[in-house]
């Protein structure tokens, strides 16, 4: 059977992608974000993961408000990114794992998640730097994308969210494959871009709930999407990816889960970012 | 279903969605290179030829973002608008902030 190495959450700050074609790293305003990684990537080389199970929210790129799923599920063999409209650079494209998508659409649906298939996914910044910031060279992992409305209200609930990620962990458990995977998150945390409000960020907030993931990981499913917004900003609801991810490593004591490396930098951008990394023993 | 209500904050629910989807949908075109480029040569037939709104069309000429919002616009969209003129997220910020750049800069910065 597939086993769970662990997951990682992560920011996916467009400026990122352009940092990293502009070899910025070392630059006073860009090390404190891009040294959260060193030890996050040391783990993965020594853990070995063969697929990333991918939380992200698609902006606007592959979904528009003509059809907009709630939760999608890639199924293709590869997935590309696109032009997303202002100028951060086009990355490679991605090796797809279909026995695995295949396999979570079949036991997410015996599961009661109704969720929509994708033969065919252009994935944006939030899928494609993430995995830049992981596995800086070429990609070593074959992906499988999980989308995650956060565009178009309602969205789904935080308990509903980490129910789903709980879902995904299953069904990789009774996958039959000697296969590591390692599950992302990226979004958040709190930042908001739109209304009066924008450059809203909440602290206090964002280190409660990464403090919460290790072993009160169902703490953020108290809170309505609302009540979600209005401590974090209108996109810092993404924390949501954070929660499906945590969701699918599972109980705390079960799988002897624990925390790798955090980091935690205000601002990039308009965003408070956040990284955390936890193995499964 | 009664609604939160956050300061200085716009849910993009139902009502946006149904409102703003000529807009939308413009500025999801914008993606493309080639409608970038239409959109710049002709901005009133591509406004147009997507069917906006009067007051679509005046919150686009008025390149207002919070106008751009109350006419139904989201974020995601307008920002692929907006980056026709290069304007980043902090630019959409202090405009929207009625701040300076560097003004909406040290606000974020203040966080620490």
């Amino acid at each position: 059977m597939a086993h769970i190495i662990g997951g990682v959450a992560c920011s996916h700050i467009p400026s990122i992608g352009s940092a990293i074609a502009k070899g910025l790293q070392e630059d006073p305003y860009w090390k404190p974000f891009f040294d959260g990684f060193p030890p996050v990537r040391d783990w993965l080389q020594t853990a070995q993961a063969d697929v990333a199970v991918v939380f992200y929210n698609d902006h606007g790129l592959n979904f528009f408000l003509d059809k907009m799923p709630t939760f999608a599920v890639g199924a293709a063999a590869t997935y590309s990114n696109a032009d997303e409209g202002w100028g951060i650079p086009v990355t490679d494209p991605l090796n797809g794992n279909q026995e695995l998508s295949w396999h979570l659409i079949d036991q997410l649906i015996q599961d009661e998640f109704d969720i929509v298939s994708c033969q065919e996914m252009l994935v944006d910044h939030a899928f494609t730097i993430p995995l830049k910031l992981l596995w800086p060279g070429k990609c070593p992992v074959t992906v499988v994308p999980i989308c995650i409305n956060t565009v178009q209200f309602p969205l789904p609930s935080a308990k509903r969210v980490f129910a789903l990620g709980q879902a995904v962990g299953r069904a990789i458990r009774n996958w039959d494959a000697s296969k590591n995977v390692v599950i992302l998150g990226t979004g958040g945390l709190s930042h908001q871009l739109d209304g009066a409000r924008a450059g809203f960020i909440n602290k206090k907030f964002d280190l409660e709930f990464m403090d919460s993931l290790l072993n009160e990981p169902q703490w953020a499913t108290r809170f309505t999407i609302e009540e979600l917004v209005e401590q974090t900003g209108t996109q810092g609801v993404e924390l949501l990816m954070w929660l499906a991810m945590r969701g699918a490593l599972g109980d705390a004591q079960e799988f002897n889960i624990h925390k790798i490396h955090e980091n935690y930098h205000i601002p990039i951008s308009n965003t408070a970012t956040g990284l955390v990394a936890f193995e499964c023993a | 279903m009664t609604q939160k209500t956050i300061p200085g904050t716009t849910l993009f629910g139902p009502i946006q969605a149904q409102k703003g989807y000529a807009l939308n949908k413009m500025c999801f075109s914008f993606n493309s290179k080639e409608n970038r480029d239409a959109f710049k040569s002709d901005e009133v037939a591509y406004m147009n030829s997507y069917g906006l709104s009067p007051d679509q069309v005046n919150a686009i000429q008025s390149r207002n973002v919070l106008r751009l919002l109350d006419a139904g616009g989201n974020i995601y969209y307008l920002a692929k608008f907006a980056g026709i003129f290069g304007l980043d997220v902090q630019d959409i910020g202090a405009q929207q902030t009625g701040l300076s750049k560097e003004a909406f800069k040290a606000k974020l910065q203040a966080y620490n």
